[in-house]
């Protein structure tokens, strides 16, 4: 479904991806793991068109979207659960969800996402006409997680969902983004957890300043000698 | 003070504190959006009064036409000097961007003085709005009337453009989050255009009532309103709408009752203004219904 290939990117002097390729499969769950600065963000900001690249290919079904605008790639079904969540404070829960599904224009479809978003986080519902900023940092999660479905994308990317959870909450976010696959969407998870990650991928990419060194399916990098002891503690 | 003469005064005050509101909320939201001083809002606010002037002027169309084309000509103008002057500086350091709006001020005035012409010119407006209205024995000119109840109609549909459409809501999201509003699909540009719609069309229809009280005008008609409501905006919390509407009639009101209650000071009644100013600045130096960033 995505192809990303030779993919290089600049900020300003320093060269952040050097050339980076992966793939991410239909109905897939694909995880990009790798240590604070690699590069993880910058390929998901790529992607959704935030940063711009210097050359390469980023391809969606066979449709190049690089050097698309953020709201194009979105209305071609990126959705993206940015990093540290990202709630508008100033908007309630509602608004968030609707914003979420600021590409579509079909009224009884979008009721009908947002009716799964709220089966999917019934804490959520709770909350409609809450300020989204007063929601504690776990529903605040859920929440950035029932937007990004709102645009009803065909690949959902994640940027570090477990960032600044308690362990209770952080298997909480794995168990849903798990949910969200088995429902039959494809998923693309940027994560430092990576253990959590690679249990949960059926395929995985390791980051290292800029490059990509290490790929197989999660299990093959579970067991990994390099991958053990630089992310999994020996 | 007779009673006629202070509900006249009270209806006055109204009437400037809230047509200050609506230029106030043109900086705000602006500001809210693109952390801009946009410093050609009060030539803004001085072309539309031109817009109507040689509408009404050099055309048979109807005077209320006119002021409605005015409107519709300003909103063109306002969303046009984005896309031209501010738009290329996007994401460029701040200061550009206060240069190139400190230029677009010069630039308009200029503009007026060569095209317009410099000599203050008289504003023509319907005779309605002078006719003195008799309720309850106090006796109103038609205008002092409907201000207020113009600039309110005016701020119920901004309410619900902010809070019941779609464009508002990216408004309201992107002045928050800019990349997380790209994120979830928000078109940034469009947004952008519409807020500076907005904001011109608040301060047309403020100029239009302005012009109808004060009828002279002139190409730096717009500069000391401008600064007023842009201090307004500061004491309000600048990028609070609230914020706006509650400095511009704070100012705006006091400004006429000083005046009514101490004919003596009423030479002082700018400095009153920025007194307010400081002293909100001092107290709560985020301003009324600002908040930390």
């Amino acid at each position: 479904m995505l192809k990303i290939k030779n993919l290089n990117v600049f900020y300003g002097g320093i060269h952040a991806l050097q050339g980076i390729s992966l793939d991410v499969p239909k109905g897939k769950i694909v995880t990009l793991i790798g240590a604070n600065g690699a590069g993880k963000s910058t390929t998901l900001r790529t992607l959704s068109g935030l940063v711009k690249a210097r050359d390469g290919q980023i391809k969606l079904d066979g449709e190049e979207i690089l050097g698309l605008p953020s709201n194009e790639i979105v209305a071609r079904g990126v959705a993206m659960v940015p990093e540290g969540r990202k709630i508008f404070p100033n908007l309630t829960v509602r608004e968030n969800l609707a914003i979420g599904a600021f590409q579509r224009n079909n009224k009884a479809e979008i009721s009908k996402d947002e009716e799964l978003v709220f089966t999917l986080f019934p804490r959520i519902k709770e909350r409609v006409s809450q300020k989204g900023g007063t929601l504690s940092g776990g529903e605040q999660q859920m929440l950035a997680v029932g937007r990004a479905l709102m645009s009803h994308p065909k690949l959902l990317t994640l940027d570090e969902p477990s960032l600044g959870l308690a362990p209770l909450l952080v298997k909480g976010v794995f168990d849903i983004i798990k949910h969200i696959h088995e429902e039959g969407r494809t998923v693309f998870l940027v994560e430092q957890n990576a253990f959590a990650a690679l249990k949960l991928a059926d395929y995985a990419y390791v980051m290292e300043v800029g490059k990509i060194t290490l790929q197989g399916t999660g299990q093959e990098l579970l067991q990994n000698d390099q991958v053990r002891k630089a992310y999994l503690g020996g | 003070m007779p009673f006629s003469l202070f509900v006249q005064n009270v209806l006055n005050g109204a009437g400037l504190g809230l047509l200050y509101a609506l230029v106030a909320i043109g900086y705000t939201i602006v500001y809210g959006i693109l952390r801009l001083i946009n410093f050609a809002h009060g030539d803004i606010f001085m072309m539309a009064m031109f817009f109507v002037y040689y509408g009404a002027f050099l055309t048979p169309i109807p005077w209320g036409i006119c002021a409605v084309l005015a409107i519709g000509l300003t909103i063109l103008l306002g969303v046009t000097i984005e896309r031209v002057g501010y738009r290329p500086l996007r994401g460029a350091p701040r200061v550009s961007g206060l240069c190139a709006a400190i230029g677009m001020s010069f630039f308009l005035e200029n503009f007026a003085i060569v095209v317009f012409g410099g000599r203050p010119k008289p504003f023509l407006y319907p005779d309605v709005l002078d006719k003195v209205v008799i309720i309850a024995g106090i006796h109103i000119r038609a205008i002092t009337f409907i201000t207020p109840v113009v600039c309110v109609v005016a701020l119920l549909g901004l309410n619900y453009l902010i809070h019941r459409t779609k464009m508002g809501l990216a408004m309201r999201a992107a002045s928050r989050d800019f990349d997380t509003a790209r994120v979830m699909g928000v078109d940034i540009n469009k947004t952008v255009s519409f807020t500076f719609g907005i904001g011109s069309g608040l301060a047309a229809i403020g100029a239009i009532l302005w012009a109808a009280r004060y009828p002279q005008i002139h190409p730096f008609i717009g500069v000391f309103p401008g600064w007023k409501a842009f201090t307004a905006a500061v004491i309000g919390g600048i990028g609070s709408i609230n914020g706006a509407i509650a400095g511009g009639f704070l100012i705006g009101f006091f400004t006429i009752m000083l005046v009514a209650f101490f004919p003596s000071l009423s030479g002082y009644k700018d400095v009153f203004v920025f007194v307010i100013l400081i002293v909100t600045l001092l107290l709560k130096p985020t301003g009324l219904f600002g908040e930390l960033e």
